[in-house]
């Protein structure tokens, strides 16, 4: 049957980015339920508007969708895109008195990156996980975040910029 | 090349997104220049520690079950639904995905007042929106003519959208295509302003009488709704509010 078929046709093309899907949501949103809401609310839009793909490159349609769910998810509580109200805790909890002898040291530099990274405006972070994460083209960050390459671009570059800034403010414990 | 432009293309470069002759000028740069270099250097630790320290986050197994539930589940009430209610011409006609939506969107989660429901529609606009600005979804019928895109449209919907060129006005129109909204195919025109592309979605009104503009700002997109002569029309784009209102004032005119 056609449905069947069509059913089929989706599964096979926009399940195996599921990961990409949720890493992407998990990062936007910073919180595991919220991102697997948007998740799964994406899917069933993509599958609701699954003609309306092109057959290019799933990844990014799919990608796009769970975006634009993320987006919207911030936008409703704005309270949660306020980088001011941003709460550190849970990233400063394993990151008290470094011992270089015992591992502390390295876990705290992975945890003042991802703190850095999460300090970075949505539409910084966002390309910064599809590029590093995701090893996504310019191309194809563009098709995900709906702005021109040229953009794409010049955002990479800032982030890159506000990251490095970071974790050398953090290294020298301004942040703190 | 001067360190502001070299600067600026260190970035690409790391990435592999200069074409040859651009990415040989900035390596000739950084050749010489201690500067340019070292900022490379860092670009270059950066990307090994963000590839290296920033965590992936897998979706677990139990969310790709529930997903896989739910679409499961959205695929048989589809099953259910249309053929009772005689939508099977309708169906086969505009496809899979029509078919589709209508059952999803008349779920009994999603019945709701014109009132309620603006939000909901305001947010599938803005979907619409984004995802027709994607690779070749953009148009169907390319056309700055209203003869041509008009008439397009009779035998693919059970409706007729006013159609109108505001070129001389400054928002050209471009052509048309359908597409589905609210749970039904709607006419989808597309007209452009400098840059910016305006999508303009049609489809028939449930209310009786007409609205007057009124407008929305979702996710950095503006958008302008109203009703006239027993259709919706919702414009939305990412031009500023003030110009997408005056399209819309001379197109409901
Ligand atoms: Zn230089």
């Amino acid at each position: 049957m056609a449905d069947t078929i069509a059913f089929a046709r989706f599964e096979q093309a926009v399940m195996p980015h599921l990961h990409a899907a949720y890493n992407l949501a998990r990062w936007l949103l910073r919180d595991h339920h919220d991102a697997e809401d948007a998740v799964q609310d994406a899917y069933l839009r993509a599958f609701r508007f699954f003609d309306s793909f092109d057959g290019v490159d799933a990844r990014a349609w799919l990608l796009a969708i769970v975006r634009n769910r993320c987006r919207s998810v911030l936008g409703q509580s704005s309270r949660r895109a306020e980088v001011t109200e941003f709460d550190e805790k849970m990233h400063t909890a394993d990151d008290s008195a470094p011992d270089p002898e015992s591992g502390a040291l390295r876990n705290a530099e992975i945890v003042s990156l991802r703190t850095c990274i999460d300090y970075l405006p949505a539409e910084y972070r966002e390309v910064v996980v599809l590029r590093e994460l995701e090893q996504m083209s310019y191309k194809e960050i563009s098709v995900a975040v709906a702005v021109p390459v040229g953009t794409v671009m010049s955002r990479l570059a800032r982030a890159r910029i506000r990251l490095k800034d970071c974790i050398t403010a953090r290294v020298r414990g301004v942040a703190r | 090349m001067t360190c502001d432009a070299a600067r600026e293309l260190i970035s690409p470069l790391l990435d592999a997104e200069l074409d040859a002759a651009q990415a040989s000028e900035v390596e000739r740069h950084i050749q010489t220049c201690i500067a340019c270099a070292e900022l490379q250097f860092e670009y270059l630790q950066l990307r090994e520690r963000v590839r290296a320290d920033a965590p992936y986050y897998s979706a677990t197994e139990e969310l790709r079950a529930q997903i896989d539930r739910a679409l499961r589940q959205a695929a048989s009430a589809k099953e259910r639904r249309r053929a009772p209610w005689g939508w099977i011409a309708l169906a086969s006609a505009a496809g899979f995905a029509a078919a589709l939506v209508l059952a999803f969107l008349l779920g009994p989660k999603m019945f709701h007042s014109e009132q309620a429901g603006g939000d909901l529609i305001a947010q599938e606009v803005v979907s619409s929106h984004v995802r027709s600005l994607m690779a070749s979804h953009l148009i169907d019928v390319r056309s700055s003519d209203q003869h041509t895109v008009k008439p397009w449209f009779a035998g693919k919907l059970d409706f007729s959208p006013k159609v109108k060129d505001l070129g001389p006005q400054g928002y050209a129109l471009t052509g048309g295509r359908l597409d589905y909204l609210d749970g039904r195919p709607v006419a989808g025109l597309v007209f452009q302003r400098r840059q910016h592309v305006i999508n303009l979605f049609v489809w028939p009104s449930t209310a009786q009488s007409g609205s007057r503009l009124s407008t929305f700002a979702i996710t950095g997109f503006n958008i302008v709704h109203w009703s006239e002569a027993g259709l919706m029309y919702w414009a939305v784009s990412d031009l500023n509010a003030a110009e997408l209102r005056e399209f819309a004032q001379l197109y409901s005119e």
